[in-house]
């Protein structure tokens, strides 16, 4: 009796060998391509902080890298960008989560097969779109409705747009933890006499709490790093705001972060100077920014996570 | 109507009934004037009840009297609509998006689908006590006193309506010293318990149980077996299992589903048990077939 022939085939060994590496190289790629742009980032910083002292840059409170008397003290700009978040946020986070809870808890298969598809076309709108509807006709709008002095560049109608950008973000990431609360829990709550209102917010808001939240500060970094719209909408002035004076912060232009880039990236600045550097150095603290709330959300969600199986 | 002749047997109780009803305490049985027990007096009664989830018939023409403060046990195959039925009474087949009802169950006379009926409102009356053990993610006492608050009796002492909830399901003695540890923390079978006394703390009229002990250990069933006897002192016990002994351990009524949703025999247990009227129900008993 001859034995099953089991043994290698070259052919399909080699296969098999060629394709396992084509896809770790295309995995390579991108954590390749990350560690090159964090490295650039750095070393530009460096550079830059080799001419301007660290401490000037994180505490000085003028932003004026090409007009005489030059200055780089980022807290302008990020006192921009907090109020493009606050703005946004107040937006997004309700209008995301109430939408979620419909989506997950109110809407039948047939309004869910119509609103989420109808969601991500939101989510797909090029972010300069949103940037023009916000300069062309939300803020002409509001200045029309509301009996404020709205200047043409303003946060309120970036931050306002920004919000809407990022509703589906929270809305999707949200409805997914919603949808993920076991079903016996809500016949628990609805076998004891619970309205969908109750078992809404008694039972599946707080067992979802940490995809919530996690949707949250995603949407949230997403609107810190929110270039297009606010480049367009919310003005070039860069200076600092009183968080506690809701009118000077949203009815007057302002400068975020990422609309500094812009303007230092495609403006006739040249050489290798502190004012090009400063680009990277305020890249720099962005991508901090956003990669710690990155991390907030992903130690938030494992942390939840295991508590509601 | 094979189901109208069902039911009357149990109303009019035939000559060779094998014993007197069987209450939860057979000493009151001869004397019937203990008065809490075994009245007989039908609380839940389904008329030519239909269930259809799109298509497909899930219960078919199901008449059955259900009689107060008994443990009424509803056995049957897989598919055979048992869960249903149960699911029919207390309403929650009205989440299920595909479910049409049609026909009558009664509640002390009220259609519980007539258009003016809340099923918020009924579910008030009604306890429901699942497959597997669903406590909420919150303390045990915060799980106990979650009907309270959701029908607003969380007026007055809500500590003490917890501990009596406990006490009453078996679990205080277990847990007294941690109410503020969370739900998830006990064993399944305690977790099991901790749901019943969820179920009981408002005090409905009836708990509906779909197989109850499922999911746990033979030492966590037997508990939870006689905690069900003691139930029916105050509540009406309607149970669905697919254990057939434990339907005639713990069960005064045992109402006997079939393929095809067909509610096919109703009685008294030990005569399901001892000598059923259809052949198939005893093919079904002995395990022939199902």
């Amino acid at each position: 009796m001859s034995q099953p022939d089991f043994s290698h085939d070259g052919i399909r060994t080699a296969r098999g060998t060629a394709f396992r590496y084509l896809f770790m190289l295309c995995a390579l790629l991108s954590i390749l391509t990350t560690v090159a742009i964090i490295l650039t980032l750095l070393l530009d910083a460096i550079d830059f902080f080799a001419q301007i002292p660290l401490v000037d840059f994180l505490t000085g409170t003028r932003w004026s890298p090409t007009n005489e008397p030059i200055a780089f003290g980022v807290l302008p700009l990020i006192s921009g960008t907090l109020v493009i978040t606050i703005g946004s946020a107040m937006v997004a986070l309700p209008i995301g989560l109430l939408t979620a809870i419909y989506l997950s808890e109110y809407a039948s298969d047939r309004q869910r097969a119509y609103l989420k598809p109808a969601l991500e076309v939101l989510a797909g709108v090029p972010t300069v779109v949103y940037g023009y509807f916000a300069l062309v006709y939300v803020t002409p709008a509001i200045d029309t409705i509301l009996p404020v002095d709205l200047s043409t560049f303003n946060a309120l109608s970036a931050s306002i747009m920004v919000g809407i950008m990022i509703i589906p973000m929270v809305s999707s990431i949200s409805e997914d933890a919603m949808s993920a609360v076991p079903d016996s829990l809500r016949q628990a709550s609805y076998g004891l006499g619970a309205t969908k209102f109750t078992v809404s917010t008694s039972v599946v808001v707080p067992a979802a709490l940490s995809g919530i939240f996690s949707s949250f500060i995603l949407a949230l970094s997403r609107a810190i790093g929110e270039t297009m719209i606010v480049a367009i909408a919310a003005g070039q002035t860069p200076r600092m705001i009183d968080l506690t004076d809701p009118a000077g912060m949203f009815l007057d232009s302002i400068q975020p972060m990422t609309s500094a880039m812009v303007q230092i990236g495609t403006g006739d600045i040249v050489g290798q100077g502190p004012a090009y550097k400063s680009l990277f150095a305020v890249g720099l603290t962005l991508f901090v920014i956003t990669f710690v709330m990155n991390l907030i959300s992903e130690l938030v969600a494992s942390r939840y996570r295991e508590v509601y199986r | 109507m094979t189901n109208e002749q069902m039911t009357s047997s149990e109303t009019e109780p035939t000559d060779d009934q094998p014993a007197p009803t069987p209450g939860t305490d057979g000493l009151t049985d001869t004397a019937d004037s203990g008065g809490e027990t075994t009245t007989d007096r039908t609380l839940l009664e389904a008329r030519d009840l239909n269930v259809y989830y799109g298509e497909e018939q899930a219960l078919s023409d199901v008449d059955i009297e259900i009689p107060e403060k008994q443990v009424t046990a509803v056995i049957g195959p897989s598919g055979c609509g048992k869960s249903t039925f149960l699911r029919c009474i207390n309403r929650m087949n009205d989440l299920v998006d595909s479910a049409r009802v049609e026909g009558e169950l009664r509640f002390d006379g009220k259609n519980v689908y007539d258009d003016d009926v809340d099923p918020v409102a009924l579910r008030r009356k009604i306890g429901m006590v699942f497959q597997s053990p669903n406590p909420f993610p919150k303390s045990i006492r915060d799980n106990v006193a979650y009907g309270l608050k959701v029908q607003g009796k969380d007026d007055g002492d809500v500590d003490a309506k917890v501990r009596t909830a406990l006490e009453r399901a078996a679990l205080l003695e277990e847990v007294e010293d941690q109410l503020d540890a969370s739900g998830l923390d006990l064993s399944g079978g305690q977790q099991q318990r901790l749901c019943i006394a969820r179920a009981i703390a408002p005090d409905p009229d009836v708990i509906l149980m779909d197989e109850p002990a499922s999911a746990l250990d033979p030492v966590a069933t037997s508990k939870i077996e006689d905690l069900i006897e003691d139930l029916a002192e105050e509540y009406t016990v309607v149970i669905v299992t697919h254990n057939m002994q434990q339907a005639a351990r713990i069960s005064d009524k045992t109402a006997v589903f079939l393929t095809g949703g067909e509610l096919v025999e109703f009685d008294d247990t030990d005569k399901i048990f001892e000598n059923p009227e259809h052949e198939r129900v005893e093919d079904y008993i002995t395990g022939k077939f199902g």
